[in-house]
């Protein structure tokens, strides 16, 4: 009986030994890439588009033999945007041994993941974190983005408050987060030393909250002429709502977080006339246009955010490892920063500190329920 | 002076929503001992319910404050059978055992209903009609007060002397009250004490659910996870009164409300919360069983 039973154990370990010989053979194949980014929770509608956009452009490359005749595969990855979500996010892509990562998608996110990344020598291109750190420290020499930093974004906002629309008493509030608080401290030291403009009020609100009715009141009585709001789009929402049912006519003003079609549905008829900044219009490029038509083709809808910029982050990435011809890190990083690639968001390289060299933004404002381009 | 007014009327506001589910705290808390974690999901489920009523009735073509209030009734039903539910299965099976059992049964059920919601509705935010704005009020009240708050004022106020009343005089008031004094003593004269712990569920949950209609049509969004800071905030009010005490949860829910409105209108919005938590580790400190809260022997 127990020699039986060791048999079967036996048997049973060569099996699995099979099973495994058969994945690692597998593996050394495929050049493995990582998706990132919040693919649940409240900021699903961030993460997901680049999920699709890179499983678009992976089709395509595959169909076309691969990058230097090997086949692509994803392997994707939750972090639902927080931070201790992300690190375990990238120990996970670093042991399943990925090659590359695209993501994540938030800031916090993106720097709490990224140390694990350097450490383990893998180039990460973000398509949507903007906090500024990321690259202006320097810390991260392996890290890319094909997105503005905030400072960029503020400077614009900035200047848009004081040049075209001539306000000059700006309340600045944010939601306390890496993303928005970067962007408000940035417009404030720029709407500050412009001295054209005076800032009456800054301050911070709780994501969250059960409502906003007390900071709305300070707004309020604080006599501003624009609100600047550094954050995402539920809040921003809500505070919106707040102020126009108050019948505050106050202009507001805010970044890309916001600049998110959700918000316009949330707010309904309260968000006609908000300002936000987001990425450059791009659909006058042949590249976009053929990317948005794929998206509709395959998956019957429009694309959401930072859609593009993961489609251009895909393919910068898989242009540069083809230049490269290879996956070493050092070698791709050398090539992002050395070829242009042909992009839905124009022919982009990289400069020195990460940030994409032709990639920007511009202002819109919401007309008839959609966002518009201002020029 | 005016400023304060709105301040203060906007602490109320909020302090009132806080005060209608933290009743559903205390009450099972004074009847159980047991704090129900998942009560903040039941406020989440009947805001939703509403929204969805809502939308129905508004493609039926009904208006104004006929949706409003159907939306509320049907929300309401929903929300009672739900937190009828919830007891039966998550905490009536473990009525015997330690105490910790029911805590993290509370907790699981929390966290099941969070996601059922989400994978059952949708994980974005939704928005929520403005059911409030429509209700007219007379010419002198407008001056003072938006619609919307005076709603809620109201409804909060009418239905925590409704429950006073009823705890007071009815049959069933007794009975909750004599159930939460001894259980054994109870029933051995004759009380169902099953009946009274389930019919203590379903107030607590029409309390929370029109609590949820008030507050999602004022700031106008929905998500899943809505009910995760209501709760908090809302079982903070109820420990900061004094947890069992029904007085006290009224009292904690507006004391709540007016720090957080008052410490953002006067300091910052940036320690909106530090205060809030402030304020209960103080009460806390100076007197440990809340501000109405009766010190009660530890039953041996």
């Amino acid at each position: 009986m127990k020699s039986t039973f060791i048999i079967k154990y036996l048997i049973g370990m060569l099996l699995s030994l099979m099973f495994i010989t058969t994945l690692t053979a597998q593996a050394t194949d495929t050049i493995k890439i990582g998706i990132a980014g919040a693919h649940s929770g409240d900021l699903a509608s961030y993460g997901q588009p680049t999920v699709k956009a890179a499983q678009l452009v992976i089709k395509n490359i595959n169909a076309a033999g691969g990058v230097a005749g090997r086949k692509v595969e994803l392997i994707i990855e939750d972090d639902a945007c927080k931070p201790e979500m992300a690190t375990n996010v990238a120990t996970k892509l670093v042991s399943a041994k990925v090659d590359a990562v695209i993501g994540h998608i938030c800031s916090g996110a993106t720097k709490a993941a990224l140390r694990t990344y350097k450490d383990a020598g893998i180039i990460v291109i973000s398509p949507s974190a903007t906090s500024p750190e990321l690259t202006f420290s320097g810390q991260y020499p392996n890290f890319f983005r094909t997105i503005a930093p905030d400072s960029a974004q503020a400077k614009l906002v900035a200047d848009f408050t004081l040049q075209t629309l001539k306000l000059s008493k700006i309340v600045i509030i944010h939601d306390k987060g890496d993303y928005g608080k970067g962007f408000a401290e940035y417009a404030k030291k720029f709407i500050e030393g412009s001295g054209k403009a005076q800032v009456v009020l800054y301050e911070g609100v709780t994501p969250g909250a059960v409502d906003y009715s007390a900071i709305v009141q300070k707004i309020k009585y604080a006599g501003a002429d624009a609100v600047i709001y550094g954050g995402y789009h539920p809040e921003a929402a809500s505070i919106v709502q707040q102020m126009r049912k108050k019948g505050m006519k106050t202009a507001f003003i805010s970044d890309d977080g916001v600049k998110d079609q959700t918000f316009i549905k949330v707010a309904s008829s309260y968000a006609e006339g908000v300002y936000a900044s987001g990425p450059k219009d791009t659909t006058k490029n042949p590249l976009a246009i053929a990317a948005i038509a794929e998206h509709r083709k395959t998956y019957g809808a429009e694309p959401g955010a930072f859609y593009l910029n993961a489609y251009a982050a895909t393919q910068a990435l898989l242009h540069a490892m083809n230049k490269a011809k290879s996956t070493e890190h050092n070698a791709v990083a050398k090539a992002l920063r050395t070829y242009q690639a042909d992009t839905p968001l124009g022919k982009i390289r990289f400069n020195k500190d990460g940030d994409a060299i032709g990639a920007g933004f511009s202002m819109y404002q919401v007309q008839k329920g959609v966002y518009v381009e201002i020029k | 002076m005016n400023y304060f007014w709105d301040l203060f009327l906007g602490g109320i506001t909020r302090g009132s929503i806080y005060a209608l589910i933290a009743l559903g705290y205390t009450m099972v808390y004074g009847i159980l001992e047991l704090i129900n974690f998942a009560h903040g999901e039941i406020y989440m489920i009947g805001a939703f319910t509403a929204l969805i009523a809502a939308s129905l009735l508004t493609m039926q073509g009904l208006s104004g404050p006929a949706v409003l209030v159907l939306a509320t009734v049907v929300a309401v039903l929903y929300a009672a059978a739900y937190g009828f539910t919830v007891e039966k299965i998550a905490y009536k099976p473990l009525r015997q055992a330690p105490r910790l059992s029911p805590l993290i049964s509370a907790i699981g059920m929390s966290i099941f209903l969070q996601n059922y919601v989400m994978l059952a509705q949708t994980s974005d935010f939704l928005p929520f009609p403005n059911l409030l704005q429509n209700v007219e009020l007379p010419a002198f009240l407008n001056t003072w007060i938006a619609p919307a708050e005076f709603m809620i004022i109201l409804t909060a106020a009418s239905l925590m002397l409704g429950l006073t009343l009823i705890l007071k005089f009815t049959k069933m008031g007794k009975a909750m009250r004599a159930v939460a004094q001894d259980r054994t003593m109870a029933m051995l004269l004759g009380v169902n004490v099953n009946r009274i712990i389930s019919r203590t569920f379903i107030v607590g949950s029409v309390l929370a659910a029109i609590g949820g209609v008030l507050i999602a049509s004022h700031v106008g969004r929905i998500n899943f996870y809505i009910g995760f800071g209501a709760g908090i905030k809302a079982f903070t009010a109820a420990v900061l009164g004094g947890i069992g005490s029904i007085p006290g949860a009224m009292l904690g829910g507006l004391v709540l409300g007016l720090t957080e409105s008052f410490a953002t209108g006067y300091i910052s919005s940036d320690y909106e919360n530090v205060f809030a938590f402030a304020l209960l580790i103080l009460i806390l400190i100076l007197k440990p069983e809340g501000i109405l809260g009766r010190s009660s022997q530890q039953k041996v």
